[in-house]
């Protein structure tokens, strides 16, 4: 029996030997030499933490009590692994490109950097994973108490818990020296790793090397061993198709939710590629610690005295037959085993603890500003040294509040419930868009709450927790609520039992939740990001161009990644941009580089609470909600069809006003003009009947008289003529039945008649004319009369509608651009702007008083004329008075 | 009762033939035609009987007879109104502004010498 004392020294010299491994390994990391600490090897030897002293001493007593059962706790990691392309990969691509620093890390960031989420799943993480470690240390501790001396000061509890507590805190130093030597995940914890390896390295060789004492040096070959096993109590033992496949789903979500498979599997993957080395390495691993399992059981089973414990048959069967070296080695394999566990759990809890609970509370606590308080640097590792210590000390208490009593498989199996909880949320996150931060909320909640009511309370031990009453009658007597019968479902195994319905609430919660609310924009964003990961590797949520001062950024940097690291960062960016110096211009990008930096450190949704303390927003931005616009394209395409659509509408029910306005006033013109006609036709008919009525009467009426009424009904007569003749020439002209007589007539003889048919030849009929006689010598092709028409109504107009006290008319004629345009312009008030539209209309007839006498036919006949002769006529606006425009094309005319 | 006709009308050749119907029947006519100052002109003469035409410059006949029969003193003026246009509202709205009597242009001399007569006489 080798000696005590030795034991402790050998112990302790293999501690320092890992020591030294990680101090070296992190020395090369840190000088840029040591590629083979990248390897795949390295990574799938520190892949090995799944094996714990749990599978190092447990899984022979899992078998010598259950029979093969123990095999599906490797079967799960090797489906997992096997299978790595569809989930691995894409958690292993999410956690680079998010800088995901933690399991809760990730279940925070996708659902919209909820901090809220991160503290549950945080929680749950330090629940499922004391009981882990309480594990560890009582193993170590049971492993000690083989090699104590039988003499008569047997090991007493007391031996048992000094024990614990020095191995707990030797893990604790060992963990905080290489565990939080540096703060950026990214930059990963190469010392810790690497003694991982070597440490898998040498359980994976202890084991074998018992293995092979117990075939060959013990039972003797191979066929003798499957004779033993045959004739064994192992072979009889049944398959419970329900707890295989209840433990096989356990194993396979632990490989995916336990923090510190999470840690190395994710967080220290050095590269992606690594994967696939990984996927057959590693259970060719799980299969070689496992091939020895059974002799193992089988041959402590035989050889060793009844009652002793078949979770120690390990050390217990070399000890027993004086093979102290062999004993030695084995238990350095489940030292190994007990403490890499312990080391990435304990880093993995406190990375989660500082980075979700202890830096948001600070946050909260120091408003003023991250840049404002003391180090947070310093805050952070002491946060993660605390957390560390503290998630030990939880382990310790622990085990001594279970007594160190339970079986060793019993505690893990608990252990991955627990922490399988978080597996709904986990992969409905990166597989399903439609995962809402309420419905993870809602359904770790629900799971995690049956899980303690089912799994974890009853275990802590009876009466510690649940009285056995109340687990044999359930809850004030209410026989459905019973722990381990829910709804009186009897005869199940605790563990599948607690499997079944707490994932069954989970999924349900989950699902239904998210299906019953609306994803924020920021969970979109993230959702978009997670689940198609590959689709766009590169961008994180964004920050806009921000206000933010870069020396604000600068300090708070400094403090979280350290000086040289931080300005080393800011002079790149600077550079990057063109710039001299440290500090670089705020662009989104910029932001967006830095915010992934320091959540590397401090976590995601940390990281972007401190950037958005500083930028002074911690929200959206517009070019986020432009992306989140991006995916709902179709939406934007749709409504903007209604848009389009309801804008035709509106156009035609413009169109429709217009015409129905226009429909209106039309015939409230032709009510104005008929009763305009009414008036004209009226006025000369009663003079014309009263004279004659006069004249009938005969009598007492003097020759002056006579000839006088006679003339009045003459000119009467005339003018009723005259009204007609208009009536019928805009009828003709609008019909398009005149006929026009075109030749070719000088412009200047055509002014001078129509002057002259107005009484106004040369400054006459009151009104100063102003012409330039040589402009006006313009020969036109077209018919002369119609012309002269125009030019007479036009000049009348001036005559009868000209205010000024000397009225004038400014006769203008240019001809360019192949047309020639005659101007009438006279020195009155002109046309009101409102009315200008409506002149040329037949039937209209200004409101104005000194229109009266006119039918409102002049300027609709002109019109009519005009677009008969080819031409145009229109009123000229700002001339300083009525100004009208009657322009002709100059075909076939010359200069005279 | 006096025998004096105040004319608003701007129609000459009709305010010829009016003015020559009623003095030969023995009436003193004073003629008027602007809109805008009508309603002093009435004020002014103070006539037993007002001839009104609608469409005046610068202020409709109407409008005038809604001013005279505001005035206190003129509210009982018989006023008879003349208008070229003949349609059925014209007359309605000329009953509803208080005209003693409507005629419509071309009017018969006998009619308008009638009327006038019975105006002055009721």
């Amino acid at each position: 029996m080798i000696a005590f004392n030795l034991l402790v020294a050998i112990c302790l010299a293999y501690v320092v030997f890992l020591f030294g491994v990680a101090f070296l390994a992190e020395r090369r990391a840190a000088r840029g030499q040591g590629g083979w600490l990248r390897s795949s090897a390295v990574y799938t030897l520190s892949l090995s933490v799944y094996c714990t002293a749990w599978t190092f001493y447990g899984a022979v007593g899992y078998a010598a009590r259950s029979g093969l059962e123990f095999v599906t706790i490797y079967l799960g990691p090797t489906l997992v692994l096997i299978g790595w392309w569809w989930t691995l990969r894409k958690l292993v691509r999410i956690g680079k490109t998010q800088r995901i620093t933690s399991v809760a890390d990730l279940i925070s960031s996708r659902y919209g950097k909820s901090n809220t989420l991160g503290v549950i799943v945080t929680l749950i993480a330090v629940v499922g994973t004391t009981p882990y470690i309480a594990l560890q240390l009582q193993s170590v501790t049971l492993s000690f108490a083989v090699f104590a001396p039988e003499s008569a000061t047997r090991w007493g509890a007391g031996d048992l818990n000094a024990t614990a507590l020095t191995v707990a805190a030797g893990l604790a130093v060992f963990t905080v020296l290489f565990g939080t030597r540096n703060l950026d995940a990214n930059e990963r914890h190469h010392g810790v790793v690497t003694a991982i390896a070597v440490e898998a390295v040498v359980k994976l060789v202890a084991l074998m090397a018992v293995g092979v004492f117990v075939v060959w040096g013990l039972a003797g070959g191979v066929g003798a061993m499957l004779e033993r096993i045959e004739a064994s109590p192992l072979a009889g033992m049944p398959v419970v198709p329900g707890r295989w496949m209840g433990l096989t789903f356990l194993s396979a979500a632990a490989i995916l939710t336990l923090p510190r498979m999470f840690q190395v599997l994710v967080v220290e993957n050095e590269d992606e590629r690594h994967l696939a080395t990984a996927a057959w390495a590693f259970p060719a691993y799980l299969f070689l610690m496992s091939l020895f399992v059974v002799p193992i059981a089988v041959m402590g089973l035989s050889e060793m005295a009844p009652g002793s414990n078949p979770d120690l048959f390990v050390l217990s069967l070399p000890l027993a037959h004086g093979r102290d070296g062999l004993a030695t080695l084995a238990f350095l394999g489940g030292f190994s085993s007990a403490t890499s566990m312990v080391i990435v759990a304990a880093i993995a809890l406190s990375t989660m603890v500082s980075n979700h609970i202890v830096m948001p509370l600070f946050l909260n606590w120091t408003r003023a500003g991250a840049t404002m308080s003391g180090d947070v640097r310093t805050l952070v590792l002491r946060a993660r040294r605390v957390s560390i210590g503290a998630v030990l000390f939880l382990g310790y208490l622990y085990y001594r509040l279970t007594g160190g009593s339970e079986a060793l498989a019993a505690i893990g199996l608990i252990s991955f419930a627990g922490v399988a909880q978080v597996l709904p949320a986990l992969l409905g996150g990166i597989l399903w868009r439609g995962a809402t931060r309420t419905g993870a909320i809602a359904g770790l909640a629900a799971g995690f709450s049956v899980w303690a009511y089912t799994l974890f309370l009853p275990s802590v031990g009876e009466g510690a927790v649940m009285g056995a009453r109340l687990l044999a009658e359930g809850p004030w007597g209410i026989g459905w609520l019973r722990p381990q019968a829910l709804f009186g479902l009897e005869g199940l195994d605790p563990l599948v039992h607690a499997v079944v319905f707490s994932m069954a609430a989970n999924v349900a919660a989950f699902v239904s939740v998210s299906l019953a609310g609306f994803p924020s924009p920021m969970e979109r964003l993230q959702g978009a990001q997670f689940v198609n990961v590959f689709d766009h590797s590169t961008a994180g949520q964004g920050w806009s161009q921000g206000r933010a001062e870069a020396e604000d950024l600068l300090l708070m940097t400094q403090r979280i990644l350290g000086p040289v690291e931080a300005q080393g960062l800011f002079q790149r960016a600077a550079a990057g941009q063109g710039k001299q110096g440290y500090l670089p211009d705020i662009t989104p990008e910029f932001l967006q580089r830095l915010e992934r930096q320091l959540a590397g450190s401090v976590g995601a949704a940390t990281a972007h609470a401190m950037v958005g303390q500083i930028v002074g927003r911690s929200s959206v931005s517009v070019e986020d909600l432009m992306r989140v616009a991006d995916e709902t394209a179709q939406m934007m395409e749709y409504s903007s069809q209604l848009e389009a659509k309801s804008e035709e509408l509106a156009r035609t029910a413009r169109q429709l006003r217009e015409a129905n306005e226009k429909l209106t006033g039309l015939s409230v013109q032709k009510d104005a003009f008929l009763s305009q006609i009414s008036h004209e036709l009226r006025t000369p008919m009663t003079s014309i009947r009263a004279f004659s009525e006069i004249l009938m009467d005969g009598d007492r009426l003097d020759p002056a008289e006579l000839g006088k009424y006679s003339r009045i009904i003459h000119e009467e007569s005339l003018r009723l003529t005259r009204l007609l003749d208009d009536l019928l020439d805009l009828s003709v002209l609008e019909n398009g039945q005149v006929t026009l007589h075109a030749q070719p007539v000088n412009l200047h003889d055509l002014l001078d008649r129509a002057l002259a048919a107005t009484g106004s030849p040369v400054g006459g009929g009151g009104l100063h004319l102003r012409r330039d006689p040589g402009a006006e010598r313009v020969v036109l092709v077209t018919d002369g009369d119609r012309l002269s028409q125009v030019f007479i109504n036009l000049i009348a107009n001036a005559q009868k509608y000209c205010d000024a006290a000397v009225p004038e008319l400014t006769i203008r004629v240019r001809a360019a651009h192949g047309a020639v345009a005659v101007d009438f312009i006279d020195n009155g008030s002109g046309i009101p702007a409102q009315s200008q539209a409506i002149i040329f209309e037949k039937f209209s007839r200004l409101s104005d008083p000194r229109s009266a006498g006119g039918a409102g036919l002049g300027l609709a006949i002109c019109r009519e004329i005009m677009v008969r002769l080819g031409g145009s006529i229109s009123y000229l606006p700002g001339q300083g008075g009525a100004a009208f425009r009657v322009s002709l094309p100059l075909r076939r005319a010359e200069a005279a | 009762m006096g025998k004096h006709v105040l004319l608003i009308e701007d129609e000459p050749n009709i305010i010829e033939a009016i003015r020559f119907l009623l003095s030969r029947d023995g009436w003193q006519v004073d003629t008027h035609s602007d809109g805008t100052t009508a309603l002093e002109k009435v004020m002014e003469k103070r006539p037993d009987i007002v001839i009104l035409d609608v469409m005046l410059p610068g202020r409709s006949g109407f409008d005038i007879l809604r001013d005279i029969r505001a005035d206190a003193d003129l509210a009982a003026l018989p006023v008879l109104m003349l208008t070229a246009k003949g349609q059925v509202k014209d007359r309605e709205l000329a009953e509803r502004l208080g005209a003693s009597r409507f005629m419509a242009k071309p009017f018969s001399n006998t009619e308008v010498l009638e009327t006038v007569r019975a105006l002055a006489g009721g």
